[in-house]
């Protein structure tokens, strides 16, 4: 009986599933997919190497601090880093002084309130504090930027496909549309001419579906000029602030990274250790 | 604990006969994963997994309670508290990401420990029940597994929490009051979150309890093998101490190998970067899956796509949407009715010319095709790869097995376990 | 961290100790007995095999014990939760006599503007005489004796004294007084009278301008 029954509802199943199936064929031969643009033109990420690549892989300091420097003169303007707080940036290399003095030079202040009278006021960062958002809120985000929010950064490197290669390649992704061929030297407004950005958008192949809100950040080299004297050119800030997004992102990597060698060290010579205690035992057993 | 020859627990010293006259769980201890179990002698590696699952149980329960005491399940503070553990809470990074790679890494041991009792029958008779309460312990793992995606209210959470609920609603008549039921809402929110939470905690100890069901459903029999052949006397078996504690010590070296690598070498793997924005109801993510352990039963969902009624009259007696949610559940659902649909009287697919087949070239690729094709989004020929894989996995538990266990001439067993390992026909005695 | 490493330890723990910890000893013995015992060991061979299980449990245990610890550590204070663990505080409004009471460490912090009688009244006691003696001047920092800071926590069983607030009762002694199990402080919130063993705690605390305090 229950073998019965088992056949028929095996048989319905799979039969409705090979109807479906034909039924999927018929309908992609009589209305075969129709190419989207994104499909067509969507860019992989562009090759990039960071410091912190690979499971050995440490963040450069100095890398961090220049990237710092960039989110807070460019991104911070419309970026919130909720999530990261000003004592964090001792991992950057700062010490207790420069932490204060970075918090208090902030150039948005944290809402607070009027001692004496309670009315809502700011007041200059501590340490302790997170980082404050340049919008008070979600609308008035908007509001600041044609009706697009701008996503908060703390996570974006993880958030995203693609990681840091992904900030970078869309930081440096801005192109002219007009004219604009992919690898295989298809044009874009030829291939689907309703596709042109649309008032208002950027053109940005590396961006989910090419058009994005936010204008080229990086626009010129030495847009932000650097304490170390690295040459600012706009692939460095690109690179640069990728990197300090990781971190932001990921603050312990390098604890995890270091944690995991001396854990696979452990374990390779305890996994040694077992399979001899277990050869042992088993050795005059035939099995 | 059935064998004649199994060792008796014999307590040393005062203390031990005092505690065992009074409450004998030492002696428990000793007759169950002790010397006082017997075991055949001829098991693989594969008998490792199912300690292994204990271990990752194990594991799940003791970062998860630490995480407890850490996150809040609030829909405004849920994410931040996550981010809090991750970032100042001392090691909160290494616990965290060991519970997220953990829960994965149950799914593997999982999975392998199911490959290999379906490979080598240990559903057939006299093991029945432990495979009914191995498919319980399945299930409650994916809502368990479930609901603890849900909880650091990310994009995939959220929406995670919105299509499986919705599985509910296409249930005729009560489907949307069912819903509401399971969400306290129309859609996912605070009140589903906390009971998310609230069950999360309850189910894993709800899982450890069927775990001792299931053990104690396997000392009855005693453990299967890899010939299936029933044990015929002592020198079949050995102790599971020292010599499977030993095994399963090596074991776990290696499968914590394994996990440590995932775990500090690439943490995110194995998740979705989506989970990393937090959960915004009105916006979708572009493309929504499962964690990769669902993959399989997300594609089975999918893969039905025309509704059944009768033809040229436009009635519709189910409609496709509510016959991939009855698929998606009795795949799994079918598992329970395996002991009875395959009736071979050998057990170990080694044995089974024609099941083996089937398993290696037909059940195993249509696995490994639903997972891939689970995970794509619906263009023409992943759908056609996953309905062919779908159909296939339907017909091989419900019709192929039941037919093959038939008509299969299954090859010579060997007299006993010793002999398949020693190659000698036992004494004349035996 | 070092601490780190022990991921697999927690995991080993079960399993291992079923299997190792059951002791090495045993484990070598039924493997040499047991099985068709064929063999006469060499007392060297078994030595040496016994130490290959005690290394294995070892290790093992060496594993679980370093995974206890982030397991442990993980509850005490987080990084957030340190660094509000010092506040600045503007005091120029307080008129002598007056005090306000803030918060550190989430714990209440009194903030008291002696006057001169209130110091003098404190100066004037016997310090010998005292269950926990200590001066004014031991209490406060040089050059600004008025201003007492204490923790709002009676050092009995810790709840939170009177007096800090205007109206509120001061106590027999003119300081502090704690309505749970009746302990008396004064001027220098110095324990007089009542079972609290302890004056109120000082915090650590400095002057960084003439009217603000860093507390901790």
């Amino acid at each position: 009986m229950v073998r019965l029954v088992a056949f028929l509802v095996g048989l319905f199943f799979s039969g409705m599933l090979l109807l479906g199936l034909g039924d999927t064929v018929i309908t992609a031969i009589k209305e075969p997919a129709v190419p989207t643009v994104e499909a067509a033109f969507h860019e992989e990420t562009l090759p990039v190497s960071f410091a912190h690549d690979g499971p050995l892989g440490k963040y450069d300091r100095g890398q961090l601090q220049r990237g710092l420097k960039v989110y807070s003169e460019v991104c911070a303007a419309c970026h919130s880093l909720k999530l990261v707080s000003f004592r964090d940036f001792a991992a950057l290399g700062y010490n207790e002084d420069q932490v204060k003095a970075l918090a208090k030079a902030w150039k948005t202040e944290v809402p607070s309130i009027n001692p004496e009278t309670g009315e809502p006021a700011t007041r200059p960062a501590i340490p302790a504090d997170k980082i404050p958002a340049p919008f008070a809120n979600e609308v008035a985000a908007r509001a600041a930027n044609n009706n697009a929010l701008p996503p908060d950064l703390s996570l974006i490197t993880k958030a995203r496909e693609g990681g840091p290669a992904y900030v970078y390649s869309l930081l440096l992704g801005y192109r002219d549309q007009a004219g604009y061929k992919n690898e295989e030297g298809k044009e874009l407004l030829k291939e689907f001419p309703e596709a042109a950005t649309p008032a208002g958008l950027h053109f940005n192949p590396w961006f989910a579906n090419l058009n994005i809100a936010m204008a080229a950040p990086l626009a010129a080299d030495d847009q932000v000029t650097y304490d170390d004297g690295t040459k600012a050119t706009k692939a460095q800030m690109a690179k640069d602030v990728s990197a300090f997004l990781t971190w932001a992102a990921e603050p312990k990597m390098e604890n995890r990274k270091s944690a995991g060698w001396a854990a696979l060290g452990f374990l390779l010579v305890f996994t040694v250790l077992a399979w001899m205690s277990y050869k042992t035992i088993w050795a005059d057993k035939k099995h | 604990m059935s064998f004649p020859w199994a060792q008796e627990y014999k307590p040393q010293g005062t203390v031990s006969k005092w505690v065992d006259e009074r409450l004998p769980l030492p002696r428990l201890v000793y007759n169950a994963v002790g010397a006082g179990y017997p075991v055949p002698r001829n098991l693989n590696y594969f008998w490792n997994f199912g300690v292994l699952a204990g271990v990752a149980l194990v594991i799940q329960i003791v970062t998860g309670i630490v995480l407890a005491m850490h996150y809040y399940a609030s829909v405004d503070g849920a994410f931040n508290s996550v981010e809090h553990i991750m970032r100042d809470v001392n090691s909160g990074w290494f616990v965290r990401y060991a519970h997220m790679n953990g829960a994965s890494f149950f799914f593997i041991v999982v999975y392998i420990h199911i490959f290999r009792g379906l490979f080598y029958g240990s559903y057939k008779a006299p093991r029945e029940m432990i495979w009914l309460l191995g498919v319980t312990i399945f299930l409650l793992m994916m809502a368990t597994a479930f609901m603890g995606y849900v909880l650091p209210w990310g994009q995939m959470s959220f929406w995670g929490a919105q299509v499986i609920t919705g599985f509910f609603s296409a249930i005729p008549l009560v489907g949307e009051p069912l819903r509401q039921l399971l969400l306290g809402g129309f859609a996912p929110d605070q009140a589903a979150l906390n009971r998310f939470f609230s069950l999360h905690y309850l189910l894993p100890f709800v899982i450890a309890g069927v775990i001792i069901l299931h053990i104690w459903a396997l000392h009855i029999p005693g453990s299967s093998n890899p010939t299936g052949v029933s044990i015929k006397g002592e020198q079949d078996t050995v102790p599971f101490h020292p010599y499977y504690t030993a095994k399963d010590g090596f074991g776990l070296g290696i499968f914590l190998i394994f996990f440590v690598a995932v775990t500090f070498f690439a943490p995110n793997m194995l998740g979705h970067p989506d989970n990393y924005i937090p959960a915004n109801p009105l916006s979708t993510p572009a493309h929504i899956v499962p964690e990769w352990y669902f993959l399989p039963f997300y594609a089975i969902l999918k893969a039905f796509t025309v509704d059944f009624g009768i033809p040229f009259t436009g009635i519709i007696i189910i409609p496709a949407k509510l016959m991939g949610v009855l698929a998606m559940f009795g795949s799994i659902l079918l598992l329970f009715f395996l002991p009875w649909l395959d009736t071979s009287p050998v057990r170990s697919g080694h044995y089974r010319p024609l099941f083996r087949k089937f398993f290696w070239y037909g059940l195993i690729p249509s696995l490994v095709v639903l997972t891939y094709c689970g995970g794509k989004p619906p263009y023409t020929q992943w759908v056609v790869l996953s309905q062919l894989a779908a159909a296939y996995y339907f017909a091989h538990f419900l019709i192929i097995l039941p037919i093959v266990s038939r008509i299969e001439r299954p090859l010579p067993l060997p007299n006993s376990i010793t002999e398949s390992v020693t190659g000698k026909p036992l004494p004349a005695a035996a | 961290m070092s601490t780190v490493k022990k991921t697999k330890g927690t995991v080993k723990k079960p399993a291992v100790k079923k299997s190792a910890a059951a002791p090495a000893a045993p484990v070598a013995a039924q493997a040499n007995a047991s099985d068709n015992g064929h063999d006469g060991e060499e007392g060297s061979g078994v030595r040496r095999r016994d130490f290959i299980h005690v290394a294995a449990v070892s290790f093992a245990g060496v594993g679980a014990a370093a995974v206890a610890m982030p397991l442990v550590s993980q509850m005490s204070a987080s990084a957030d939760v340190l660094a509000l663990a010092s506040i600045e505080v503007d005091v120029a409004a307080i008129q002598p006599g007056q005090s306000i009471k803030t918060s550190w460490r989430k714990q209440p912090v009194f903030i008291r503007n002696l006057t001169p009688a209130e110091i003098e009244e404190a100066n004037k006691v016997d310090v010998g005489s005292l269950r926990d003696p200590q001066t004014l001047a031991e209490r406060t920092k040089p050059g600004k004796e008025n201003w007492l800071i204490t923790l709002g926590v009676c050092t009995h069983l810790g709840c939170v004294p009177l007096g800090a607030a205007s109206g509120e009762v001061k106590g027999e002694y003119g300081g502090y007084f704690c309505p749970c199990h009746g302990s008396h402080y004064d001027t220098a919130a110095r324990i007089r009278k009542g079972p609290a063993p302890l004056n109120l705690a000082v915090p650590e605390f400095a002057f960084i301008s003439d009217t603000v305090v860093k507390i901790g």
